[in-house]
């Protein structure tokens, strides 16, 4: 994968737990279109018809707070989500996001130098952070050749299967 | 190192881990729910053909128990055949319970264990000395095609508590003052243990409650360390207690963090809406109009917090605009209650029995709330629309607090309405 990615953004507070990320009646769902189609609509109706693919989230801390619900980095995947830059992650969401592929970004300033519908960009090596529009620069944390490893695989299943698949 | 870190170096097959490390080990158990079919096709995603060890892998079909809709009796029909056909025979169907229920009640969790679930309350094992902790579905396939998951070895935050509750302090409130004082974040990446008086005098009960519960402060796990309590549960459900090797912290560990809480002036705690951490006492809310009680899940559905709804409720009626629902968290707890005769004297009183699982606690059935609606429930989460219409609203308290809110109808203290010792 591409270590430098850019998209533009959606602005989301802090606390945003798995339950707004993707709701609990929905669970039954296993196809990835229906897992899709509702996209943080706990926390914001009619998200999943907003986001184009390529477009990034940024929100305040403790993002994916909450259950062990793989479907919330499977709708954000499936929706087009490209990275999320937040103040700081619950760690099974960060888990379930780096094994889907999903970068994850911590920037503790981030919510103060970026506006909705600005573009940033992300270099994920250095965890350098780039408002495209103002060309303001963060730095968050560069993520660990562990996870690059993970996320430059395409994530855990491409791995596994490549190590225990034949 | 930490008990904990001993457990890891142990199924890293290292001789040292601390803080920090990434290690990957081995698993003693991993548990599935019934919300992640998710598992399964990870796994053949994967290009998985054998699990690795199916006497070490147990299916719990516990949040939609029964199934309430097509879609989730069609996962439980997939799941049970992937078991079937990997001879995994630990599946425990919808006639079992609530899984961090049913897993100690079965002998299956024991001290020194890893235990991995699809379930973030997984940290529940810590009240028995176990390395319990939750992950998504496809880390779980990980497990099932090769038996081991990578970890970061977490820091291990000391919380104390001193202090004899007041009759009516429960557990759970403990729990929630605490989560009011640290904030939802204070444990992320972190293990959390407790120690002192309080917990040393708590049962496995209320043990299992403040381990529960830590999730809702981020932590990957907790851990209580194991005493003669521990040993006589644990020994009651079938566990060889004389072949156990129980890690021991040595004692110049060094924590993180550590905290004191003093309990003994404690009054009855509710959690108010819309996040775990926004705890209050009982009266600063006193007087709240109530539409639906809910006692029951893996934090409030076992027989001591039944017992508190009979001690509260018995001879009683709940208020005619209130409603009540009880869900046991096991098939065990349930048969147990109706022999005491709790669960008569509760439908007496007014309440709705459902069948053991998690119920309306994750928003899928059983009692899930309409828009508006004010709900006081003995579970864990308060979240905009966990509990069904995002404009609900979720207050957290005790089984005893839930119980004394059903009867008026509004939120009160239990205090002045436990009347009998049952």
């Amino acid at each position: 994968m591409n270590r430098k990615i850019s998209g533009k953004v959606f602005i989301f507070g802090d606390n945003i737990d798995t339950d707004q990320i993707y709701p609990g009646r929905y669970l039954e769902l296993t196809a990835k279109a229906d897992i899709a189609s509702h996209c943080m609509e706990g926390a914001r109706p009619g998200f999943a018809n907003e986001i184009e693919k390529g477009d990034i989230i940024v929100a305040g801390k403790n993002f994916g707070c909450g259950s062990s619900r793989e479907h919330a980095a499977i709708t954000l995947k499936e929706a087009g989500v490209s990275a999320v830059v937040a103040e700081s992650f619950a760690r099974i969401f960060f888990r379930n996001a780096i094994n889907l592929g999903i970068p994850v970004i911590i920037c503790k300033d981030i919510r103060n130098g970026i506006r909705e519908g600005e573009v940033l960009e992300i270099d994920l090596s250095t965890g350098q952070l780039k408002n495209q529009n103002t060309g303001n620069v963060f730095q968050g944390e560069g993520l660990s050749d562990f996870l690059l490893g993970i996320l430059e695989s395409g994530g855990i299943k491409p791995l596994f299967k490549a190590k225990y698949g034949n | 190192m930490h008990a904990l870190e001993k457990i890891l170096a142990k199924k890293a097959s290292k001789e040292l881990v601390k803080a920090g490390d990434i290690v990957t080990c081995e698993v003693d158990l991993a548990e599935i729910n019934d919300l992640y079919l998710q598992v399964v096709e990870s796994f053949y995603e994967m290009g998985g053909k054998k699990v690795w060890d199916p006497n070490k892998v147990t299916f719990v079909f516990d949040h939609y128990a029964p199934a309430p809709t097509i879609k989730s009796a069609a996962n439980h029909k997939e799941m049970r055949e992937f078991a079937k056909k990997h001879n995994i025979s630990l599946l425990f169907d919808i006639n079992e319970g609530v899984c961090h229920q049913v897993m100690p009640e079965a002998g299956l969790v024991y001290p020194g264990m890893l235990l991995v679930a699809t379930d973030s309350h997984t940290t529940t094992h810590g009240a028995f000395g176990a390395f319990g902790t939750g992950v998504g579905a496809t880390d779980l396939a990980c497990i099932l095609i090769s038996g081991k998951l990578w970890f970061r070895v977490p820091e291990v935050m000391k919380i104390e508590i001193t202090g004899k509750l007041k009759p009516g302090v429960l557990p759970k409130d403990v729990i929630l003052h605490i989560l009011g004082k640290l904030g939802t974040e204070a444990a992320v990446y972190k293990a959390v243990e407790f120690t002192g008086d309080t917990v040393k005098d708590m049962d496995i009960a209320g043990r299992m409650v403040l381990c529960n519960m830590t999730v809702e402060m981020g932590a990957k796990t907790s851990y209580i360390a194991p005493d003669e309590k521990t040993l006589v549960y644990l020994k009651s459900k079938g566990v060889d207690i004389e072949n156990l090797e129980i890690p021991v912290t040595d004692s110049d560990y060094k924590y993180s963090d550590v905290y004191k809480f003093d309990v003994s002036n404690l009054s009855p705690q509710v959690a108010i809406p819309h996040s775990v951490d926004n705890t209050v006492p009982v009266q600063d809310v006193r007087g709240t109009k109530v539409d639906q009680v809910f006692i029951g899940s893996c934090t409030g559905g076992r027989l001591e917090d039944i017992q508190w709804a009979y001690k509260v409720l018995k001879g009683k009626r709940i208020n005619k605009s209130t409603r009540l629902v009880i869900i046991p968290a096991s098939k065990a707890v349930y048969l147990e209650a109706i022999k005491r005769g709790y669960v008569e004297a509760l439908i007496n009183a007014g309440a709705t029995f459902t069948a053991p699982g998690c119920g309306p606690c994750l928003g899928t059935h059983q009692g899930i709330l309409a828009p508006g609606e004010v709900c006081v429930t003995a579970t864990n989460r308060n979240f905009p629309g966990r509990m069904g219409s995002t404009s609900a609203n979720i207050y957290l308290a005790s089984p005893a607090t839930a119980a004394a809110c059903a009867l008026t109808g509004k939120i009160v203290s239990p205090q002045e309405y436990i009347t009998e010792e049952a």
